[in-house]
């Protein structure tokens, strides 16, 4: 039946079965849904993904599909990378900005605990040189579980 | 470029001729085979010709290297294959802000605290001189102890006025995390769909399912 096709079987032009793997996913209604993943990955790659996948999973597979198959239209030189490596500038950057009022912190816990009179400011540096250490080393035991590949591009 | 005897990674792949104009060849390595057979899998070796045509040179090999990422990650998770990624790193963004809200929360509690005994202290000294002052007028030395003390923390107040600065600046944070915040960049995309869509299906439909 003609106007039961499903996005993709109207795409590539085809009679949509009733077993079509597509058809839940890629509802005739939306047909800019399959173009864009159609255009990225091609049609016979999804189904291909989506024919490995548990049937419970196939709608979230879809989605992200599809989302990164927008990202990757709209930024055709990074796609969903660029929002990966932002992510992981920005929790670094806060990293450094926790340690940083952590040292702050520390300091002033030490002058609550010290007589005030025997504090003098070369004692508050070397608490916050070594607290800067550790903020650096920090940097390093701190990063994303996901491991960004050697030859990524850094996005700045 | 290939030579004759070393075929790039995506024409052994292929199984055929590496010719010296080869557009995969700057960008597949022969020592890296994995890379391809991954994009070839996920995004198919026309598809990847096409997106790296419509890129200037300069960007060719970062666009790879990001699909190669990407087709890594559909491999490890086909069902949420780099959205898995942006997730994780979302809830840890947001764990981080949290702690960084409580700390300078903590903080804040402690420069008050400081800035009211300073403030406390200042006016019980002053009272405290006035009354010697009246009391003793010849004899300066308790009140000079006493000055030597608030020098202490007239010290440490202009530092206190740079971590509040600080402490302000820090708020963009907040504005950075709603901006990539995935939601928000799916709504953005939706946005632009209705704009670029020439009336084809509802949109809207999409949006609720993201």
């Amino acid at each position: 039946m003609m106007s039961g096709r499903c996005a993709a079987c109207k795409n590539q032009r085809r009679r949509c079965p009733s077993d079509c793997i597509f058809a839940p996913y890629f509802p005739a209604n939306d047909p800019q849904r399959f173009a864009c993943v159609h255009r990225i990955y091609g049609g016979s790659n999804v189904g291909k993904m989506l024919q490995q996948i548990p049937p419970c999973l196939r709608d979230q597979a879809a989605n992200t599909l599809y989302y990164e198959a927008q990202c990757r239209i709209l930024d055709p030189v990074y796609g969903c990378v660029g929002i990966i490596s932002k992510l992981s500038q920005e929790i670094q950057n806060t990293e450094i900005a926790l340690a940083q009022i952590q040292t702050q912190i520390d300091c002033h816990k030490l002058q609550v605990q010290q007589p005030k009179d025997e504090l003098n400011f070369n004692v508050l540096s070397t608490i916050e040189a070594e607290s800067s250490f550790d903020v650096l080393q920090g940097q390093n035991r701190s990063a994303p579980e996901y491991q960004l590949p050697s030859q990524f591009p850094c996005f700045n | 470029m290939a030579s004759s005897n070393s075929p790039c990674a995506a024409c052994k792949f292929l199984r055929r001729k590496c010719q010296p104009e080869c557009a995969f060849a700057p960008y597949f390595p022969p020592d890296q085979p994995q890379k391809f057979a991954n994009v070839h899998r996920i995004f198919g070796a026309s598809n990847v010709t096409k997106l790296l045509n419509d890129l200037h040179p300069h960007q060719r090999e970062d666009a790879v290297n990001s699909l190669a990422y990407e087709a890594e990650m559909r491999l490890r998770d086909p069902v949420y294959g780099c959205v898995g990624v942006i997730s994780l790193l979302q809830h840890q963004l947001r764990q981080l802000q949290m702690d960084l809200y409580c700390a300078k929360s903590e903080l804040s509690r402690y420069q008050n605290l400081s800035i009211t005994t300073t403030h406390g202290l200042i006016a019980s000294e002053s009272a405290a001189a006035a009354y010697h002052h009246h009391q003793n007028v010849s004899s300066g030395s308790s009140f000079g102890r006493d000055h030597h003390y608030h020098y202490h923390h007239h010290q440490f107040l202009p530092r206190e006025q740079q971590v509040m600065r600080g402490f302000e600046s820090g708020n963009n944070y907040d504005a950075s995390l709603l901006a990539m915040n995935i939601s928000a960049s799916l709504g953005q995309l939706n946005q632009l769909q209705h704009q670029s869509a020439a009336g084809g299906g509802d949109d809207r439909h999409a949006a609720n399912r993201s």
